[in-house]
């Protein structure tokens, strides 16, 4: 099998965009990086396939390459999800927004007590 | 009878729906709720049943035959750890309902009817988890319980719970991608997802290549089961979430991890592959996790810590790869989820009685509630592995596997192993010496404190009211003690089916073990899924011309590894053993007459 450079090329830029986005804190740029990596899945979904003819409508001369509706099926499960998602993380983006009225997570205060000399604190 | 596949996975779904629609009539969301997880708990009894006696039951969905279509398919291991779990979700479901979370908010903004249509949603995505049969239901699974645990994470939406919720939901989405690029992969190289049929198929590929694929299902599986260099996530945002939701996530997500890494080790790669690998992970999770757990000083934050602690012996069980250790490991998993989700419904209760989880603050509820002073000895007992207890006996069970393995890292293992066992009796005898047996702490003012507190959360109002039940509580009376009684008669229950598994260990126990034989035998589940062994010609002849050309050669001369030769011998006509059901026979024959070409055409 062939591969396609320019896929693989994309796959990868996009797969270091969005992992990179996702380290923030920032969760619009969560959100952002999640986009992209999971358009880098997609593609590379996309790519498991054969190329060809649409399938099974019955289009195919004899002896014409049919495309693999297999990984279509799987991308288009799999935007679904990536849409749901991008849902939640959209509602709570503008929930922490609400809440500390800043872009970004906050501090843990716990974890801000267990770096200075009292570790006492514990749940909540 | 393989309709009931299906049925456990709609009747949980179907009551999401209808609670939703019903958002407003709380009493109606309730019933609904319990009724349909009692339901599904009903008929995985009767598939545990079924397929105890008569081997796995397979249900093509929609009547595409096994490597094309979705696969809903039922062993006994996938049936065992249904009953088991639609047990600790019917009565997390119960105690969340008797505690009021489910119906009174903590906060005025809760948008609390969304509780009952989201653990519904929870449980569908656990059901389908355990019943798929392809890898791509396996991901779609995972994403509606994580997309369903996300919410529970969160709920409220509170400053503490959005932050707690972000590094999980980002590290979620990780091992998703992760997930999805591996499945992506792995339909390159072998042209299908079903898990059967990668049985057959994987064996044809290159090494090299089936290595990556299993080191990225490896590492996707560990985030979700909180393996060790994977594990930092859990305690950081278990401990925040309502008890309920901690409980019923601690009892079943990170098992859900656990059963896909027995899934893929034992069905789709070579016998005890990364084997030392895996050891040395579960090796570094227990003690990792234990130690973690001494260092704490919250009742929540410990009890997250000993969860990470003990993957390490579910670990350890599968990286033996044989059939004693797969089957302590599945009793293990059995026991733990039972056992973990008790502990964190104690953890629950006693923040309701004394205030707080931290252990500074709390003390002397043995003589404020003795009840729950035993509802939470016995599972800590338990989790500890003293004597007579379930814990113990899968303790056992692992350190006998590991002795017959007579590797010399298996033997570090036991010797870690019955180490982290004390080591989580400290832990845990600390949290109960703390908590229930010392006097009550001398701490100052009831100002002082609350204020502490309010800051510490930000949530004045709730604090203000914690504190006056931490007051009643320090009073020490009766009635400050006294808890509702389904929260009581929840744990009650669990704590009941924990000790079940000690009374009854003998028929458990079998049954597990039983599990374990079939999954290192393979062929009885991949003869179900496929009807005959041999794979169907289409999508795999265009396949192994294409991207399987290079390793096609080393099939022709007849593969070596024992999956193969399995699966091979298991082709003949062993399926007789498989009930052709009236929706899938019409399909089943077609299969079968392609299948008949198959031999003639391929090599």
């Amino acid at each position: 099998m062939t591969s396609n450079l320019v896929l693989a090329v994309t796959i990868g830029g996009l797969f270091a965009c969005g992992i990179y986005l996702m380290l923030s804190r920032n969760l619009i740029r969560v959100l952002l990086g999640f986009l992209l990596a999971g358009h880098a899945v997609n593609l590379l979904l996309l790519s498991s396939g054969t190329g060809g003819v649409a399938p099974i409508v019955g289009e195919a001369k004899n002896g014409e390459p049919v495309a693999d509706p297999i990984p279509q099926a799987l991308i288009l499960t799999s935007i679904v999800i990536g849409l749901a998602v991008s849902t939640f993380l959209l509602a709570m983006a503008y929930r922490n927004y609400q809440v500390t009225r800043e872009p970004e997570i906050a501090d843990d205060l716990e974890d801000s007590e267990y770096a200075g000399s009292d570790p006492s604190g514990g749940d909540e | 009878m393989t309709w009931l596949l299906p049925l456990a996975v709609i009747l949980p779904l179907a009551g999401a729906g209808v609670t939703l629609v019903a958002s407003r009539r709380p009493r109606v969301q309730r019933v609904i709720s319990v009724g349909a997880v009692t339901a599904q708990l009903l008929v995985e009894l009767t598939m545990l049943l079924q397929v105890t006696a008569n081997g796995p039951m397979v249900m093509h969905v929609g009547g595409w035959t096994a490597p094309f279509g979705i696969t809903l398919v039922a062993d006994e291991l996938a049936a065992f750890m249904l009953v088991v779990s639609s047990i600790v979700a019917l009565t997390v479901l119960v105690y969340a309902i008797s505690q009021g979370m489910a119906d009174e908010s903590e906060t005025p903004e809760t948008p609390v009817s969304i509780f009952h249509p989201t653990f519904l949603i929870l449980a569908t995505g656990v059901t389908n988890a355990f019943l798929a049969g392809d890898l791509f239901n396996l991901f779609v699974s995972f994403e509606i319980l994580l997309t369903a645990s996300y919410v529970l994470l969160t709920i409220g939406g509170t400053r503490e719970r959005l932050r707690a919720g972000a590094p999980y939901v980002v590290v979620s989405l990780l091992s998703s991608l992760i997930f999805l690029a591996a499945i992506a992969m792995i339909y390159a190289a072998t042209g299908t997802v079903n898990m059967a049929d990668l049985s057959v198929k994987l064996p044809q590929v290159a090494p090299g290549i089936v290595a990556t694929l299993q080191a990225m299902l490896l590492v996707a599986f560990g985030v979700k089961a909180a393996v060790f260099p994977m594990s930092a996530w859990l305690p950081d945002s278990y401990p925040s979430a309502p008890a309920p939701a901690t409980a019923v996530f601690a009892g079943l997500l990170t098992k859900v991890g656990i059963y896909a890494i027995i899934r893929v080790q034992t069905l789709l790669f070579p016998p005890g592959s990364f084997g030392t690998l895996l050891m040395l992970a579960a090796l570094a999770t227990m003690m990792v996790g234990i130690l973690g757990a001494i260092a704490q000083s919250g009742i929540k934050r410990i009890l997250s810590f000993t969860l990470v602690s003990h993957i390490g012996y579910m670990l350890f069980g599968v990286a033996l790869a044989s059939q004693t250790g797969l089957g302590a490991a599945i009793y293990y998993v059995a026991h733990h989820i039972l056992v973990q989700a008790a502990l964190f419904l104690g953890a629950g209760m006693i923040e309701r009685v004394a205030g707080t989880t931290v252990l500074a603050r709390v003390g002397g509820l043995a003589a404020a509630a003795p009840v729950l002073a035993i509802l939470f000895f016995v599972p800590a007992m338990n989790l500890a592995g003293v004597p007579p207890l379930s814990g113990f006996l899968g303790k056992v069970g692992l350190f006998e596997a590991g002795v017959e393995d007579g590797r010399v890292l298996a033997l570090i293992l036991v010797a870690g192993g019955a180490l982290t066992s004390l080591l989580t009796l400290y832990a845990i005898v600390r949290v109960w010496g703390r908590a229930f047996w010392r006097p009550v702490p001398e701490v100052t003012g009831l100002e002082d404190e609350s204020d502490a507190l309010q800051t510490e959360s930000g949530r004045p109002l709730a604090v203000r009211r914690r504190a006056q039940r931490e007051a009643q509580a320090r009073v020490a009376s009766a009635e400050a003690a006294r808890l509702p009684i389904g929260m009581v008669g929840a744990t009650t229950a669990i704590v009941a089916v924990g000790l079940l598994m000690t009374v009854a260990a003998g028929p458990i126990y079998a049954l597990a073990d039983q599990a374990a034989g079939n999954l290192v035998d393979r062929s009885g589940y991949v003869d179900a899924v496929l009807d005959s062994g041999v794979p169907p010609p289409g999508a795999t002849g265009s396949k192994n011309t294409g991207a399987g050309a290079s390793v096609l050669p080393t099939d022709g001369a007849g593969s070596s590894s024992d999956a193969g030769s399995a699966a091979d011998s298991g082709g003949g006509e062993v399926s007789t053993s498989e009930a052709g059901e009236a929706s899938t026979a019409g399909l089943g024959s077609t299969a079968g007459s392609t299948a008949g070409s198959g031999p003639g055409g391929g090599p």
